[in-house]
């Protein structure tokens, strides 16, 4: 004989399956995460993995049709000169941006942690905010107004009587160019501003757990201010800008709408992806091309890891 | 740290010239939604209109774009909301099999470059014979959305002491009941934070749109067609301007009420 139930079973589609579900918890789990495996897990992975695994097929050069069987002749391709000029150029302005980052955020984060009080933090919190939350593609549009050869930038050279000083830049090979938006040197400022916001914030933040006696220490010691600077404070200010300059250097890989608004109309990785998938019809290529981000930022994290930059975040 | 010694010129000088540098470029946004100038971005700008704002009020492809950004956005939010929550509340509150891949499985949306996300969600749209509509939009929109409700989810579920759930369903209160007066309020905030970063996410997004959107405009695709190929400058100035109130008035809002507060919201995108 078996027992009576103490609860009788509850009506209700809602109260029934609150309580098979308790009755049930390892079913239960299974359906509140099947949604998240099957789009995630199946679909998304799925047509990654299958993307990815394009780059090891290639693409007949007569006819167009990819061909499906192993090589590593697209792999090869991306060593031609072209190509890896795409990518030495996108490696190189992501080391310049992240390393200009650097340098611009570390006065203002350390003013904003060290000196900043009452209105000052205000406008430093608002001044870092307001850049990183307002639209990505807005921002571009705002420097497209500076950059632009009948723009602002140029006026203010104009007013400050260093017009030759603006030409004189533009007219250096290779960065410069007819005017700064459509110049390296316009790409560069326009990445260095959409990406400093997430260099500061690490830094301020590894800056703020630097206790002020420590410099003050230093300083008695005997220390100079450089000196301080390069044996107490950027030693203990490294792991935030690791940590910062993980977003800054991703970031500037990955991106191609920067480099084909404000640019020379040269590719970057991001380009070359974008043209190789969809007018050229050429997925393998564009599949070889992904990889390389993955792997440079894959390489790039595991040497973060080891500097610390995870705990800074 | 904090030290009330003065801060030296020359740093002082360096960090204001930092915050120009990130605030003046914003400020002129406001600027050119007011020039009478058409045909270049001039400056100075030779006069100032109210014309332009007017105009871009009478666009239809604007409000249009703008309708479909907030429709998505909505949706896509209220998806990675369920989603998100669901996941978090599994991965916090129990152990299975590929719990530590799940947590791996809702960051890489966003962890890979968003290009590499579009052209994935492309090829499984089109694998799956999904026509481009405004569901694959949402559809790509929550793929990344989900990580920042997630985020936010798991973090409060582990600090959400598990015996309260134990306590609830001891006193009587039923699965629905407890989830109802219990594991809600208590997660409440913590899903109010990430929908709306995940809004706000959604609303911006255009890389993994340009992917999976037909030939429908969201308000961020509009706005990079005319950066291409600019036809309309003066309503692209009024769009700039409109976008950049409407992000601005929650920081500084968000900036106010959080003031007295030890932490901000949101310090990361």
């Amino acid at each position: 004989m078996t027992s009576p139930a103490i609860f009788a079973p509850r009506s209700g589609v809602l109260a029934r399956a609150a309580d098979w579900a308790i009755r049930h918890p390892r079913m239960f789990v299974f359906l509140m995460v099947l949604p998240i495996v099957l789009w995630l897990g199946i679909v998304y992975i799925g047509a990654l993995i299958a993307l990815l695994m394009q780059s090891f097929f290639s693409i007949d050069e007569f006819s167009g049709v990819v061909q499906h069987e192993f090589t590593l002749k697209t792999y090869a391709e991306l060593l031609r000169p072209s190509n890896f000029a795409i990518i030495a150029r996108t490696v190189a302005m992501a080391a310049a941006v992240t390393l200009a980052s650097a340098v611009l955020a570390f006065p203002m984060a350390y003013f904003a942690a060290r000196y900043a009080r009452g209105k000052w933090k205000a406008l430093f919190y608002i001044g870092v905010m307001l850049p990183l939350w307002s639209s990505y593609l807005v921002k571009v549009y705002a420097w497209k107004l500076v950059l632009a050869k009948e723009g602002i930038l140029t006026w203010i050279f104009a007013q400050l009587h260093l017009s030759w000083l603006l030409d004189a830049v533009l007219a250096i090979p290779v960065v410069g160019g007819n005017s700064l938006s459509v110049s390296y040197l316009g790409t560069f400022i326009v990445f260095v501003y959409i990406w400093l916001p997430y260099m500061i914030i690490p830094v301020q933040a590894a800056l703020e757990r630097v206790p002020a006696p420590l410099l003050e220490a230093a300083s008695d010691l005997g220390a100079t201010p450089k000196q301080s600077f390069r044996m107490v404070l950027l030693p203990l200010a490294l792991p935030g800008i690791v940590a910062g300059s993980i977003f800054t250097f991703s970031l500037t890989l990955g991106d191609y709408i920067i480099p084909q608004i404000v640019g020379s109309g040269r590719l970057f990785i991001g380009q070359a992806v974008y043209t190789q998938q969809g007018t050229a019809g050429n997925i393998p290529l564009a599949a070889a091309f992904t990889v390389v981000p993955i792997v440079i930022m894959g390489v790039y994290l595991w040497g973060a890891r080891k500097m610390g930059a995870f705990d800074a975040l | 740290m904090h030290s009330d010694t003065k801060a030296p010129l020359a740093l002082k000088l360096s960090a204001i010239g930092g915050l120009i540098f990130l605030l003046a470029p914003i400020a002129l946004i406001f600027l050119y939604a007011f020039t009478t100038e058409e045909k270049s971005y001039q400056f100075p700008p030779p006069g100032l209109t109210l014309k332009w704002i007017g105009v871009t009020m009478g666009r239809d492809d604007v409000w249009q774009a703008l309708g479909l950004s907030l429709k998505v956005a909505a949706i896509a939010t209220v998806l990675a909301m369920v989603l998100g929550t669901l996941t978090a509340a599994a991965v916090a509150r129990s152990r299975f099999f590929g719990r530590e891949a799940i947590s791996l499985l809702v960051i890489l949306p966003i962890a890979l470059p968003g290009i590499i996300t579009g052209i994935s969600l492309r090829s499984a749209f089109a694998l799956l014979d999904i026509p481009f509509s405004t569901w694959t939009i949402v559809l790509g929109h929550t793929t990344f959305c989900i990580v920042v409700v997630y985020n936010n989810a798991v973090a409060r579920f582990r600090r959400t002491s598990g015996s309260l759930i134990d306590a609830a369903m001891d006193l009587g209160a039923d699965g629905v009941q407890t989830f109802r007066l219990v594991i809600l309020p208590n997660i409440g905030t913590a899903l109010m934070a990430g929908g709306m970063l995940a809004f706000a996410l959604s609303f911006d997004e255009v890389i993994v749109t340009t992917f999976t959107a037909g030939n429908q405009s969201t308000l961020p695709i509009w706005m990079l067609e005319e950066l291409v190929r600019p036809r309309q400058r003066p309503v692209t100035n009024v769009v700039a301007m409109a976008v950049v109130l409407v992000t601005v008035l929650p920081i500084l809002a968000a900036y106010y009420l959080t003031r007295d507060g030890a932490e901000t919201a949101g310090s990361e995108k």
